[in-house]
């Protein structure tokens, strides 16, 4: 994970297309500025991060079944429960699943757990649009390169 | 069996916490009932799920701005009820 940089996302463990599911990892940085003032001389992962990391990988998920055709947009957070507290080292497995694909808008169910013990999940809406421009869509690519996300196989 | 606007309010009500009874056939969702565009996602969502329908939400919003529809034809809800048992109708 780069906190500031809202890479939050490590690696794709898994894609399943007919499954519409994906799996993935990340490690919570030992340090980070985010942790200087949350909170300070007691590090833990912000719960918002958390949040975040659920819909990075909801939203690979969304852009893998879409072929990179549309930009998923974080809209909605529905029942988020963070369960436990997560700091600094912590190995993060995160899934997510379509749960829904609408017209304008998908729908999935996200989780996080660590050495299998569930630390969060959310109900997760996002928007789909057309990509602002060409060059979104190309940096989201080289992004799904960057985790390993292979979405152009069956 | 409920009708399908009988369904459709009930999850207006739910999902937009509007009371059961300012629901009507001729109200108009945005302009009558204040719904705005994430909850009214929300409700073509529980509407997809319970009439197995995907509401061609996206089609609608670019008739309506390239004026090849009204507003009124989607979203005052005797209308979009219609649109909907069409759409189950076309599924069967």
């Amino acid at each position: 994970m780069q906190l500031e940089y809202f890479q939050m996302i490590d690696a794709v463990a898994g894609f399943d297309r007919a499954g519409q599911t994906i799996d993935a990892r990340a490690t919570v940085p030992m340090e980070s500025p985010i942790f200087e003032g949350h909170f300070p001389g007691h590090p833990i992962m912000p719960g918002v991060l958390l949040i975040e990391t659920m819909a990075q990988a909801s939203g690979y998920l969304v852009l893998a079944l879409n072929r990179f055709t549309r930009m998923p947009f974080l809209a909605g957070v529905k029942e988020g429960k963070l369960r436990t507290f997560v700091e600094p080292g912590a190995v993060l497995d995160i899934t997510a699943n379509l749960v829904h694909d609408g017209s304008g808008f998908a729908v999935t169910s996200a989780r996080i757990a660590t050495a299998g013990k569930k630390l969060c999940d959310a109900s997760l809406t996002f928007r789909t649009m057309d990509f602002p421009k060409p060059e979104f869509a190309t940096m989201m690519r080289a992004q799904a390169e960057r985790i390993g996300l292979d979405w152009e196989t069956e | 069996m409920s009708s399908t606007f009988e369904q459709v309010a009930a999850i207006i009500s739910e999902t937009s916490e509007i009371p059961l009874e300012e629901i009507t056939p001729e109200s108009h969702a945005i302009e009558d009932l204040g719904i705005d565009s994430l909850d009214f996602l929300d409700i073509v969502f529980a509407i997809d799920k319970s009439f197995g329908i995907k509401i061609p939400l996206e089609t609608w919003t670019e008739e309506v701005n390239k004026g090849l529809a009204t507003a009124e034809d989607y979203f005052v809800l005797d209308k979009l009820c219609e649109r909907i048992d069409e759409l189950v109708a076309a599924k069967a």
